[in-house]
């Protein structure tokens, strides 16, 4: 798995991304109303696309989109 | 694992009741409208019954199963069995199953008691029920389930308020020597207890004036300790760990697959949750009916609630095998494989 598929995947599930806004160094915290239920959708897409399991206290550790990819990697 | 086969039980009918009044989640104004327009595609729930005039569980499962007995002819003096699942009862004791046992007009030989179970409670339910009536002591039973999820609810907790809805159901069994065989998986994890959970008024944490304060945990949710509290991801991972891993194991265990199943009847959570089970396991989308865009996850209620307003004319008018999967507070789950064929399904009740 390369993070450019893993931000292209995040970005077409998640209808609120505009396309290419999303970069490795993007924190999920600054992004314009992300919410709950974004944290929820990117669990579904983590365990269906590379079935890997992330919990709540992982998701706090990963502030940006890398730390969530280096995660998932390290798991895959 | 916990898996049962029970021999000479069938299901003979179901009725749903929810309460009339209506609430939209497109109106719930706690949280911004891009938030609610999120909310409604993510979980999949737009609106939800929600009880008015202080209607308790208790009464939707008797208006359901009143209407029941009437419309299939029961004799009364026929149900000798009477199960109450649920976990918003009318007092903390007596259990509620024997006041309904009076209230339905059933005789005194009647064996009647609550199970205090939530969404898993259909499936634990049916599982315990049919297998006391396939000793062949009880020519019919009675399977009452649901919650007034409601009566703890925060409306200042975007986490929960929007997701619950309340119902009422009953199902009616009979002994019969020609039935198919029920079978089930049944499981239970205890560690995930505070995943889902109503913190006080139990006898670990009595109930206090402390109770009532409310306090902000994040924002968008503000609640006190007798309301409901629901760690979504949590419960999330639970689910799509345990439930796929369980529905396997009972059709292994059978020798059978998804193309044996005409219909696969989940326990109505949200729609991500849902439909991330269904691909778990490779189900076809036009198998998996839904009703929670309409009524919301209603605890014990939602598969019987899925059945009545989903699979109504199907259910009566054929012979079709049903795959239930169900999962949530306790934390417990569990699968099972019916037959049904023939049976009376009701129209949707609506109590005001």
């Amino acid at each position: 798995m390369d993070i450019t598929s893993f931000i292209h995947s995040i970005e077409n599930e998640i209808e609120e991304l505009t396309p290419g806004s999303l970069k490795p160094d993007t924190e999920f915290s600054s992004l314009k109303e992300w919410s709950s239920m974004h944290v929820l959708i990117l669990i579904a897409l983590i365990d269906s696309e590379y079935n890997v399991t992330v919990n709540g206290s992982d998701l706090q550790q990963c502030k940006s989109v890398n730390d969530l990819f280096n995660l998932v990697k390290s798991r895959h | 694992m916990a898996f049962l086969t029970v021999n000479n039980v069938k299901i003979s009918g179901i009725a749903a009741c929810v309460p009339e009044n209506k609430e939209d989640n497109a109106n719930y104004d706690w949280i911004t409208e891009k938030e609610r327009e999120l909310l409604i595609k993510t979980t999949g729930i737009r609106t939800r019954r929600v009880v008015k005039n202080g209607i308790c569980t208790s009464d939707m499962c008797y208006e359901a199963a009143k209407q029941l007995i009437e419309q299939t002819g029961t004799a009364k003096t026929d149900i000798e069995i009477l199960i109450f699942v649920s976990q918003s009862p009318d007092y903390i004791l007596p259990a509620t199953g024997i006041i309904l046992q009076d209230r339905l007009g059933l005789s005194k030989q009647t064996m009647a008691f609550d199970m205090q179970l939530g969404c898993s409670g259909y499936v634990y339910g049916l599982s315990v029920l049919s297998n006391l009536m396939s000793t062949g002591k009880f020519k019919k039973g009675l399977l009452l389930a649901g919650d007034v999820s409601s009566f703890s609810q925060s409306r200042s907790d975007k986490s929960t308020y929007p997701i619950f809805g309340d119902a009422g159901t009953a199902t009616l069994l009979e002994y019969s020597s020609s039935a198919t065989e029920m079978h089930f998986n049944l499981q239970s994890d205890g560690a995930g207890y505070r995943s889902i959970m109503i913190s006080d008024g139990g006898l670990r944490n009595p109930y206090t004036a402390e109770s009532e304060r409310m306090v902000e945990l994040e924002p968008g949710i503000i609640k006190n300790k007798r309301n409901l509290t629901l760690d979504g991801i949590e419960v999330f991972n639970f689910s799509l760990r345990e439930a796929p891993e369980n529905a396997k194991a009972l059709m292994t265990y059978l020798n059978k697959s998804n193309a044996d199943y005409d219909y696969f009847i989940f326990h109505q959570a949200n729609k991500i949750m849902n439909e991330s089970i269904r691909k778990k396991l490779k189900v076809e989308a036009d198998k998996v009916p839904y009703s929670l865009e309409e009524f919301g996850n209603t605890s014990s209620a939602s598969i019987p609630l899925t059945i009545v307003t989903r699979l109504k004319e199907e259910i009566t008018e054929k012979n079709v095998s049903l795959f239930l999967s169900a999962f949530g507070v306790g934390l417990s789950w569990g699968s099972a494989s019916v037959q049904i064929s023939n049976i009376t399904c009701l129209p949707l009740i609506e109590l005001k």
